[in-house]
């Protein structure tokens, strides 16, 4: 593992995000800079998802160009960020629609009714799970337990909670965004 | 700063004597669910009363944490002091605030008036009618979880001071051993044992890590004490640091729970400037701290040598144990890794003892247990009892029983590694063992209730849906042999399924069962295994009639209209989403069923019971 090379310095990716907006790239840097990154590649990685949290809170999501940044900071292998982006469900590299719709699929969500929510909202929106508008407005998405079981079944559109959400509700809650 | 046992009891007079909580307090449920149910517009209207009405001298408000009456949230408790009297109302509008304000203890008309049915164990002894018991939950919807001070005011630390001044780490060891505390994080292993290994091993560095994961979907209980308790997961934290002689400590979370994680930075800030965390506690040579951890949306996470790897900053996948956590953890060094609910425990049983701690419960499984009640049931929440009370007393007597008077079917207990339990073992005393004998488990407290409507083919098919999303994939039995399950289960719900079928079923769930792993695929066939001992009929309808008798399986339903009791009201029509169904006014409609995508709209619409489901 420590033999491994930082194959990535000065590589900027297929994208240009990074470059794009020198004012989130100074506030990922300022993240970074705190941290007690030293030479040792096992004990640097400790913050590599932490770091992750952070891109993805300042970007919204996490591009090639933004990975190869933060392996080069921190001294890993691009392969090493790619490889835990891509195990957690939180991280994404595709870009997310404004207003992310997310249904509860948890088991208490799931008896009363989230799976026709799904396709109800699948239909709406004319995109699967997963997937996001042309326009780039919404994306629709699963999430598990957001622990307001009794008011099952929720969906989350951003940070608002909808509670005891009906089929018929779906055209509100979407006209609630514009 | 808090330098010995002495100031911190001076300290806990003082505050207690000069309490600035004034004769009538009004506790306001601000969990995550009271708030997502409209906490915040009452807590609004009654600041604003009390700001018009010059009440802020006679009215203290108290923003807590869940009371885990999450079925009548917003909730809030009234308790004029002076009298020891008190009041709780559960669906509470903001119209209600004024009238809340001038009535005090005295029942108003419009709020719900709840029955408590829970009492604390460590105050007062056991009531009449009351089949809760609050240990764990003990400051949970009490207390500001954002004041160090109230907790304080609740005997907090002064059992970290105990530990520190008076006993030494074996001491500690012993009395968590002697308590038979087991880990309510799913597995049960003995607290103690745990720490002692941990203690036995020695080294330059060790860890105490707190499993604040919460995979199970459908369980929000670490959610609850983390947001309305978080001082005691911390001071037990450093009592476990103390116990095994660890110096760092760490909290693995969800990134879902923003408002935990909010509430613990507080907490941690707090316990640090008081001197609860740092150099030299209680001016003693012991030294503690702790970190946040996020997590990032992995189920397997809640294991817990993946919990390890993704704190290592890697895949959080499972490693072989052994070793142990407890010999070679976080960094290969010795590390005890516990569940949120199990620390929560700890601070009770140093003040009280562990004699006293194993009055509560049964021989082998001493103390409570926190229950997520959710699903069919009528009093969704959240609820502590004593190991060993029944699931019928559970769901009829806490959760008064089955929404829309339903009949009941199952309960689920453990989550997707658990299984269910039918109603002919309702009188099942809940610990580790019975549930482990009914081929459930006690899982981390996530508890389903399941009526007639629910189909339990289809059940376990979400289940293993579950799985074959979160299975890390780093082991065969696990990665390929539950998509094949996964896959039987859905030709059964489709109306593909044979004999042939289900004893594949069968024989392959127990192979995956005795080859994967981790507890995750280990555990990953308990749903199928489970509802096939239990409900061999429904699969066997499934399979040999092709219908599903919940009326749940799509492919095996439809919907059809009785053309006599259909009086043409267009109520069906304007419904449907897809159009398929036409007819006149006020004569009787038809479904298209070529078109019809069988989502049951027109089905809860009808006010007549005109449309029939077979
Ligand atoms: C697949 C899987 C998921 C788990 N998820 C959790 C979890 O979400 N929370 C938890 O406390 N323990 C979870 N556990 C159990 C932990 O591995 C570990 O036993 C526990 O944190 C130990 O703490 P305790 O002894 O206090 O219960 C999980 C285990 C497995 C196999
Ligand atoms: S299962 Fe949906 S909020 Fe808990």
């Amino acid at each position: 593992m420590t033999q491994e090379s930082s194959c990535c310095n000065g590589a900027i990716g297929s994208d240009n995000v990074l470059n794009m907006y020198p004012e989130k790239r100074k506030l990922l840097k300022e993240y970074i800079d705190v941290l007690p990154i030293g030479d040792d590649r096992n004990f640097n990685k400790g913050f590599l998802i932490q770091t992750l949290h952070k891109a993805q809170e300042i970007y919204g999501f996490l591009p090639e160009s933004v990975q190869l940044f933060v392996a080069d900071q921190l001294k890993l292998h691009v392969s090493a960020v790619y490889g835990v982006i891509s195990f957690y469900s939180y991280f994404t590299d595709k870009p997310t629609g404004k207003y992310k719709i997310n249904i509860c699929t948890g088991t208490a969500c799931f008896v009363r009714g989230a799976g026709r929510l799904v396709e109800e909202f699948e239909r709406y929106l004319g995109i699967k799970e997963g997937e996001t508008t042309e326009d780039k407005k919404f994306s629709l998405g699963g999430l598990r337990c957001v622990g307001a079981c009794s008011l099952a079944p929720v969906v989350m559109v951003n940070d608002k909670v909808y509670g005891k959400v009906t089929t018929k509700m779906v055209p509100e809650i979407i006209n609630d965004c514009e | 700063m808090i330098k010995t046992n002495k100031d911190l009891l001076q300290y806990y007079n003082k505050i207690t004597k000069e309490s600035s909580k004034n004769d009538l307090e009004i506790i306001v449920s601000m969990g995550t669910c009271g708030i997502a149910a409209g906490t915040t517009p009452v807590l609004d209207e009654l600041k604003k009363g009390i700001q018009e009405k010059g009440l802020s001298n006679k009215v203290t408000i108290t923003e807590s944490g869940c009371m885990g009456l999450c079925h009548s949230e917003p909730s809030i408790e009234v308790i004029d002091h002076k009298a020891s009297k008190s009041i709780v109302y559960g669906d509470v509008k903001p119209e209600h605030a004024l009238d809340i304000l001038s009535n005090g203890v005295n029942p108003i008309n419009g709020p719900t008036l709840i029955n408590r049915t829970w009492y604390y164990p460590e105050d007062e002894s056991k009531k009449e009618n009351c089949p809760q018991a609050r240990v764990v939950l003990r400051n949970t919807g009490r207390i500001n979880p954002e004041s160090i001070e109230q907790y304080i005011m609740q005997k907090g630390y002064q059992a970290l001071g105990k530990t520190l001044c008076e006993m030494s780490p074996d001491d500690v060891v012993k009395s968590i051993m002697d308590s038979g505390l087991r880990g309510r994080g799913g597995g049960g292993f003995p607290t103690g044992k745990k720490w002692s290994l941990a203690k036995a091993v020695s080294a330059d560095q060790k860890y105490v890590l707190c499993n604040a994961d919460e995979g199970d979907p459908g369980a929000f209980m670490d959610r609850a004490v983390l947001e309305g308790d978080p001082h005691a997961v911390i001071e037990a934290m450093a009592i476990a640091g103390y116990a095994i002689g660890a110096t760092k400590g760490g909290i693995y979370i969800r990134a879902e729970y923003p408002l935990a994680i909010k509430r613990l930075q507080i907490a941690l800030n707090q316990a640090r400037e008081m001197g609860f965390l740092g150099k030299n506690i209680f001016g003693s040579a012991f030294d503690f701290d702790i970190e946040i951890k996020y997590g990032a949306g992995a189920f397997v996470c809640g294991e817990e040598t993946a919990l390890i790897h993704s704190i290592e900053g890697m895949r959080g996948e499972p490693s072989f144990k052994p070793p142990f956590p407890a010999v070679a953890g976080l960094w290969a060094k010795p590390t005890i890794v516990n569940n949120v609910e199990t620390y929560a425990n700890i601070p009770a049983i140093i003040r009280k003892g562990a004699d006293w701690f194993k009055t509560i419960g049964t021989p082998n499984s001493p103390g409570t247990k926190v229950f997520a009640l959710a699903g069919k049931i009528k009093k969704v929440g959240l609820v502590e009892v004593p190991m060993g009370t029944t699931l019928g007393d559970m769901i009829f007597k806490i959760g008064e029983g089955i929404r829309n008077d339903r009949e009941f079917k199952a309960v689920q207990t453990g989550g997707p590694s658990g299984g269910c339990i039918t109603a002919k073992s309702i009188d099942t005393p809940i610990d580790y063992d019975s549930l482990r004998a009914l081929g459930s488990m006690m899982g981390s407290g996530g508890m389903i209730v399941m009526d007639e409507d629910d189909c339990m083919v289809n059940i376990a098919k979400y289940f293993l849906e579950f799985t074959l999303d979160e299975s890390c994939g780093k082991c065969t039995p696990c990665r390929i042999g539950n998509t094949r399950l996964y896959e039987m289960l859905d030709d059964i719900t489709k109306g593909r399924g044979t004999q042939q079928t289900l004893f594949k079923l069968r024989d392959l769930a127990h192979v995956i069962k005795d080859t994967s792993l981790c507890g995750l695929g280990q555990s990953s066939p308990n749903p199928v295994l489970s509802t096939l001992a239990n409900f061999i009929d429904e699969y066997e309808v499934h399979i040999y009639e092709k219908k599903c008798p919940a009326g749940v399986c799509r492919e095996l339903i439809q919907y059809t209209i009785e053309a006599d009791k259909c009086t043409g009201c267009t109520l069906c029509a304007r419904n449907c989403p897809v159009s398929c169904i036409s007819g006149e006014r006020k004569q009787p409609h038809v479904i298209d069923q070529s078109k019809c995508i069988k989502c049951g709209v027109c089905y809860e619409a009808c006010k007549f019971h005109a449309i029939t489901k077979n």
